[in-house]
């Protein structure tokens, strides 16, 4: 970490954050983060999970205002100048890009006029989109950004509409551009071309800082990475100099445990879909002719890019749509009408993509929301009456069994921070020591202690004799716990033949699908 | 049905239809241009009735026609920015202001109205807005007397239509408008004011919405009843949807559900002795529910619309 050989190239500098802080309430969620950005720079900012990473480049941007310290950017002549806080505009103008994870594209409108939102000034009755479409064409040759400019961004792919939202910041002639968590929702391909591109834009004079939590990336696409923990900076290092391990800790601040997969015989099926098909609302919500088996002992893992059908897989599985083809059976017995509760009845353990909407009743009780796929339960509700006093002593035990943490079992569940809803979801569903366990995106947005504990308990329930169904969008995750691994595609499953990046990231892709099927 | 042919063929019908359709044409124009920066106005009953009286009322005092036009709008107008006001910095519930600015402004012109004229049964008339005669075009067959024999409110309602759309289709403006009524974060990221912009929209919307009051005590008739809207106010609601939040297919709607009234007045004289006249005046409303069904089911709202914002919020 050498300050020191950073303070000699100030000439260099486009960019300086002095000592940044910003409060929520009684977190300090950034605390005094200085960093400095070089011209033709690509910086990574690695940190977990409420790290500090976002609210560190919304102060940037201004859309925080920073409690304490500054921004400083490069005007044309190369001086630092401190920009005023908490105005977006000023930071467009002063050069500076945002790319969010969460784009801000209005859908309704198409890319160029997306591009333009803001440029023109409101006041004008006529519009020059001819002239403006000419040099945002210039700017899709010379950066390799393609996308459709005529259409509403609603029907471009995420690919597309993250290359508008890069579009955007330099139509506005951004020199240094900041993505947040750029590759969450790309192939493997796609993230690689975006950095080849943003590669190409750096030799041109960008300045680029991007977001991640995942190491590969940062160690393969950045020159310089500064690693964030609790809102603290811990630690800054030339990518050359990195290593894997190394990384891992600052970001950790301890060693993780590593997983151990260990080798285990399948047993029977527990659950099988045989030629499942459901038709949604568009093709990427929908599946046709879907046929998979899980076994006890072991875990399928669902590779793919989001929204390719895997809502609708988890939502016949879990039972909340019912396919207009084919047959889901569990422990080779069919399920006569699959909704919800015969699911769990059959023992199916869910554990919902999105925790907070799917997975928790927020304004029940952590407690209640504990035994609340149980409540006909003798233990759980007697004579229509819910055992109060068993239900507490139940989630008491399972809070500190699962280690939920929060202000207490009597609170209201959506008052319990992201990792721990996710605990009390996993309290809930392993308690039932269920034979088949649906896990839809289980770590998304997980810390890595948290993330860790979920892949613990899934290797657990494995071990148990439990069938697992893992779907995410994470590769590393699905090639870490997964025994065997299909590939989703526009509703399509196809076994992955090898565990190579490389082949899956093709087939998430739709490439080489037929020949893998 | 040789009944309804007739009544189709003729240019007293249509011209009708059209007069009907004008309030609702400027209160259409003004809901959408309210949620299509992502607010619902339910204001606009009583914004109807505050526009009605306001535009009446200082006709009545002497500020002339277009002095009262221009009076209703600015009375639509404030309170709009009640509403905006409400619904916008402050994040309440679009519904509930929306319904007590609806109460509000309904009450505050009755009782203006009331204070102004304690003691008068029948209300003093008022010189309305005179049909355009226009050399030569008013003399056209059909279109004639459909167009060009209607009151300067229908013309300015038309005018308006096209205002909007090139407002919303053609300028920067309205790019901004559509942005804000669909993802706020994408006009805050390129440095637009979103709490501005919507405020903007809901106090013009609502001052269109008050033309279309104004149109009735103004042109329609020449003074001012207890309830004389009539849920007009309430149709607009349904037709924005109908329209999609397009200016072209509101005049659509507004029209259809005008030659749906004219429609009715006119079965009502001509059978009314065998069916009761209570299903002639539900049946405009009936068509607009089946109508509005088959054309909501393919709706895009915005997708902001009800959704508050507030910076750094995200």
């Amino acid at each position: 970490m050498p300050p020191a050989r950073l303070e000699n190239m100030a000439s260099d500098t486009v960019l300086r954050l002095d000592g940044l802080s910003k409060r929520f309430g009684p977190v300090l969620a950034v605390d005094g983060v200085r960093l400095d950005l070089r011209r033709g720079e690509v910086l990574a900012l690695l940190g977990e999970n409420g790290a500090g990473k976002t609210t560190l480049m919304n102060m940037l941007f201004g859309h925080y205002m920073p409690d304490d310290g500054r921004v400083e950017v490069a005007g044309p002549d190369g001086v630092l100048r401190p920009l005023p806080p908490g105005h977006p505009q000023a930071a467009l103008a002063a050069g500076i890009g945002m790319v969010h994870q969460h784009f801000t594209l209005a859908e309704n409108l198409d890319a160029l006029d997306n591009i333009l939102l803001g440029s023109e000034p409101l006041r004008t009755l006529r519009r020059h989109r001819a002239a403006a479409r000419r040099r945002v064409e210039g700017i899709m040759r010379r950066s390799g950004l393609v996308a459709p400019l005529e259409v509403p961004v609603g029907r471009l792919s995420v690919g597309e509409r993250q290359r508008v939202e890069i579009l955007k910041a330099l139509y506005r002639d951004a020199r240094i551009l900041v993505l947040d968590e750029p590759t969450a929702v790309l192939t493997p391909q796609e993230a690689d071309a975006l950095f080849e591109n943003i590669g190409a834009m750096t030799r041109d004079g960008l300045s680029v800082i991007f977001i991640s939590h995942k190491l590969r990336e940062v160690l393969a696409f950045s020159q310089r990475i500064a690693v964030l923990r609790h809102g603290r900076k811990v630690g800054e290092i030339a990518t050359a100099q990195a290593d894997e391990r190394q990384i891992a800790r600052l970001m950790v601040g301890a060693d993780t445990p590593g997983i151990a997969r260990e080798t285990l015989e399948p047993g029977a099926p527990v659950l099988e879909l045989a030629g499942v098909s459901l038709r949604g609302r568009s093709a990427r919500d929908s599946l046709s002719g879907l046929d998979l088996r899980v076994r006890a002992r072991e875990i399928v893992g669902i590779a793919g890019v989001s929204g390719n059908g895997q809502g609708a897989l988890a939502a016949v599985v879990s039972g909340l749509r019912r396919p207009e083809a084919g047959q889901v059976l569990i422990d080779g017995a069919p399920v006569a009408r699959p909704d919800p509760r015969a699911m769990i009845r059959a023992g199916v353990g869910r554990i919902p993509e999105d925790r907070h909407r799917d997975g928790i009743v927020g304004a029940m009780s952590v407690a209640e929301n504990m035994v609340i796929e149980r409540l006909d339960s003798p233990e759980v509700a007697r004579r229509g009456l819910l055992q109060k006093r068993r239900i507490r002593a139940h989630a008491e035990a399972l809070a500190r069994e699962y280690d939920v943490r929060g202000p207490g079992i009597e609170a209201p569940a959506r008052l319990l921070s992201g990792g721990n809803i996710q605990k009390l979801i996993l309290a809930r569903v392993f308690d039932r020591a269920p034979g088949v366990i649906l896990a839809n995106q289980p770590t998304r947005g997980l810390d890595m202690g948290a993330a860790a504990e979920v892949a613990r308990r899934l290797l657990e329930a494995r071990a148990r004799g439990a069938g697992v169904l893992l779907i995410s969008e994470d590769l590393d995750e699905v090639l870490r716990l997964a025994d065997r691994i299909f590939v989703i595609h526009d509703g399509r499953l196809h076994e992955a033949a090898s565990r190579e990046r490389e082949a899956i990231g093709l087939m998430m892709a739709g490439r080489a699908a037929g020949a893998a099927a | 049905m040789a009944d309804i042919v007739q009544i189709l063929l003729s240019e007293s019908f249509w011209a009708a239809s059209l007069r009907i359709a004008t309030p609702l044409i400027f209160g259409v124009l003004g809901a959408l241009m309210c949620e299509r920066s992502g607010v619902l106005n339910l204001g606009i009953e009583g914004i109807f009735v505050a526009g009605a009286m306001a535009g009446w009322m200082a006709v009545w005092l002497g500020a002339g026609l277009w002095g009262g036009v221009v009076v209703a709008a600015l009375t639509g107008a404030c309170f709009g920015l009640i509403h905006a006001v409400l619904t916008v910095p402050l994040g309440l519930s679009q519904h509930v202001s929306g319904l007590g600015v609806t109460l509000f402004a309904t009450s505050a012109s009755y009782f203006a109205y009331r204070t102004a004229l304690p003691n008068v049964s029948s209300p003093p008339r008022i010189e309305p807005f005179r049909a355009l005669d226009i050399p030569v075009l008013s003399d056209l067959p059909v279109l004639g007397p459909v167009l060009f024999q209607q009151t300067a409110l229908t013309w300015l309602a038309l005018i308006l239509v096209g205002i909007v759309w090139y407002v919303l289709e053609r300028t920067p403006l309205g790019v901004a408008i559509k942005a804000v009524g669909d993802n706020p974060d994408s006009a805050d990221a390129q440095g637009l004011s979103v709490q501005g912009l919507r405020i903007g929209a809901v106090v013009a919307g609502s001052a269109l919405m008050a033309l279309g009051g104004a149109f009735l005590t103004m042109s329609a008739f020449d003074a001012f009843f207890f309830g004389m809207v009539n849920g007009r106010g309430w149709i607009c609601i349904a037709l924005v949807i109908f329209a999609s939040w397009r200016p072209g297919k509101a005049l659509a709607g507004a029209l259809l559900f005008g030659a749906f009234d004219a429609l009715q007045v006119r079965l009502q004289t001509q059978v009314g002795a065998l069916v009761p006249g209570q299903l002639f005046l539900m049946a405009p409303y009936v068509l607009s529910i089946i109508a509005l069904v088959v054309a909501a089911r393919r709706a895009e709202y915005p997708r902001a619309l009800l959704k508050p914002w507030f910076k750094g919020q995200r």
